[in-house]
């Protein structure tokens, strides 16, 4: 399992984690569960683009996922965010149809870059995975403060002249940069899954941001590291893994959570209790 | 004039038996769509929709695997998907938002579990693009009594607690003072919803079903108030776009010299995307003759919310003025 071959796909995963894990906390946050499943969604047709042309996956992958990020947040300004979201990225989708039929692409190769191919790591591939997460993070710690204040208490937020629609763009791209990076090990579909599972979990543990978002990288951490022992066991796609064990988690949070509300409140705080972890 | 026609009709596109298939089935799935469609885009569920489709995605690649009839797996778990999904909280907004995403995302999972067995068991070759993706010209012809067997099923629970579920679309907190059972009618709207979405996955693909189910209502949304003239004008723009999508793919095989052709649901999407686009011009217009000076951002916000307010349907039942002013609230906040 910690043959030579395997080291690239520990270090990239242990890279893309952590940066699923403090980005996906914002989008449990923010309700952004959408736009969080079409960027990585259709950043898929950038890849399909980018063999059609012959130019580096991550390129395609890149480019795709900013698109996507720009137009699902212009277009989510003028109409309804979900249904902007969603018919953006149906184009996007078609057209990725469009470039497959286009290419001679061998199958599995289609579905490792939309399910994630634990062996598929190669050495080159670190380096790029590392310094776009780590544009991410930093992205995050200097967005931290508004990007907070625009999640929780966006009237607040706008009254202290942080402008809710920048910061939307900013978050989306943040995203659409995590969803770059983390393509090539868990898969366009997958990284969502990465990206909701953790953090919702986290924060059916604790109410503190600060604490939530460690606890939402290290669930993150937990889950990838599980699914690549799984996969390497049974041989069976490290997406599946990742899916499963990203609802599982959640389901733990919620159950450990009502566990504690019927053991420590009393009955009239309990009821009120979820319309206040809603907010 | 002949050139001109065969220009636009290629040869044979009206003798050949695939385009008819496709022409009909095509044009149903799109008028359930678009019906179930309307109510999806005013709940402001489109996500859920959305991820119905690769939920049932899974079910249709696992019973691909056992050897059942996908169209089973397709709406069977579609159903269970939307189940789960409103036991976790559909209701409220931000509980929604997650509560879809944790199934999407085990869903997903499950999906790429299934068809990594289908492809590595090589029963089944090419199952990856046509789970996802699919393609409407290429459906067997046994599928047809099973689309209008669903397609009844759907459009008539739909029919069923018409008014309820109107009501509780505009606003659930009246729906709900006025005896409606708002969580069950939500129920019977999800199974509607699994229904038509498994449907659809299954006749043009997971993608395709997205575009047909959000698009054509959410432009017609844009364009009328009234709630008949709202469904007519989905369903003409559901039907326009596929006819439309597959015309131009079969015309697209006599583009260039490379005889490869375009596929059918990039035409599609492309024809319901631009429709969207367009729909949202006369409202663009009338809120820039509309008064607001240009400075002021509030009062344009103002405008902007009216229109959507105007988007929810005007034909509720009796408390008219006060049902408006709900929906009002109801679409902002879901927005």
């Amino acid at each position: 399992m910690f043959a030579g071959f395997m080291m690239n796909t520990w270090l990239v995963a242990t890279i893309v984690a952590p940066v699923a894990g403090v980005v996906g906390f914002f989008v449990v946050l923010r309700g952004s569960a959408f736009p969080a499943h079409a960027i990585p969604k259709g950043a898929f047709a950038g890849a399909a683009g980018a063999s059609l042309l012959g130019i580096s996956t991550l390129a395609g992958l890149a480019v795709f996922s900013v698109l996507g990020a720009l137009g699902i947040g212009s277009l989510g300004r003028r109409g309804r965010h979900d249904v902007t979201t969603a018919l953006w990225l149906v184009m996007m989708l078609a057209l990725g149809a469009a470039f497959l039929s286009r290419t001679t692409q061998y199958e599995p190769e289609i579905y490792s870059l939309l399910f994630g191919e634990v062996l598929g790591v190669s050495a080159t591939q670190i380096l790029p995975v590392a310094a776009l997460g780590l544009v991410c993070i930093a992205a995050v710690t200097v967005l931290y403060r508004p990007l907070m204040l625009s999640s929780v208490v966006p009237e607040i937020a706008e009254a202290k002249g942080v402008r809710s629609y920048r910061m939307e763009i900013c978050f989306l791209l943040v995203v659409a940069l995590a969803t770059a990076m983390t393509v090539p090990v868990v898969g366009a579909l997958l990284i969502f899954s990465l990206m909701i599972g953790p953090p919702a979990a986290a924060r059916s543990f604790t109410d503190r941001p600060g604490l939530a978002m460690l606890l939402s990288v290290a669930i993150a951490l937990i889950t990838v590291w599980a699914a690549i022992v799984g996969s390497y066991l049974y041989n069976w796609p490290v997406g599946f893994f990742v899916g499963v064990l990203g609802a599982f988690s959640y389901g733990i949070g919620r159950a450990w959570a009502a566990w504690r509300r019927s053991r420590t409140t009393p009955h009239a705080v309990s009821q009120l209790r979820p319309a206040i972890d809603r907010g | 004039m002949h050139t001109l026609y065969t220009w636009v009709f290629e040869p044979g596109f009206f003798s050949n038996a695939p385009v008819h298939a496709a022409a009909l089935i095509g044009g149903v799935v799109a008028v359930v769509s678009a019906v179930v469609g309307v109510f999806t885009v005013m709940r402001g569920q489109s996500f859920g929709g959305h991820a119905l489709s690769d939920v049932s995605a899974a079910g249709g690649s696992g019973a691909l695997l056992i050897g059942l009839n996908p169209l089973l797996g397709f709406v069977g778990l579609g159903i269970v998907g939307g189940g789960v999904m409103d036991m976790i909280g559909v209701r409220r907004v931000r509980g929604r938002d997650l509560a879809t995403g944790i199934v999407l995302g085990a869903a997903i999972g499950l999906s790429a579990l299934f068809l990594y067995l289908d492809t590595t068991s090589g029963a089944t070759t090419g199952a990856t693009q046509q789970i996802l993706f699919g393609s409407i010209f290429t459906i067997p012809s046994g599928t047809i009594w099973f689309v209008a067997i669903f397609s009844v099923i759907s459009l008539a629970s739909i029919a069923a607690g018409w008014r309820p579920l109107l009501l509780s679309t505009v606003s659930t907190d009246i729906a709900a003072a006025r005896g409606v059972p708002v969580r069950l009618v939500g129920l019977l709207y999800m199974l509607a919803l699994a229904v038509s979405v498994g449907l659809s996955s299954l006749a043009v693909g997971a993608v395709l079903s997205t575009a047909l189910l959000i698009g054509p209502a959410a432009a017609a949304l844009r364009l009328t108030t009234r709630l008949g003239w709202t469904l007519a004008v989905a369903c003409l723009v559901g039907v326009g776009a596929t006819w439309l999508g597959i015309l131009l793919a079969y015309d697209s095989y006599y583009w260039g010299s490379g005889h490869r052709g375009l596929p059918v649901s990039f035409f599609i999407v492309a024809v319901v995307f631009i429709t969207y686009l367009l729909s949202g011009l006369p409202a663009a217009r009338a809120s820039r003759r509309g008064a607001a000076p240009p400075g002021l951002r509030s009062e344009k916000r103002g405008t902007s919310d009216e229109r959507r307010g105007k988007a929810a349907p005007s034909g509720a039942p009796e408390a008219s003025g006060k049902t408006e002013r709900a929906g009002d609230t109801a679409c902002s906040r879901v927005s």
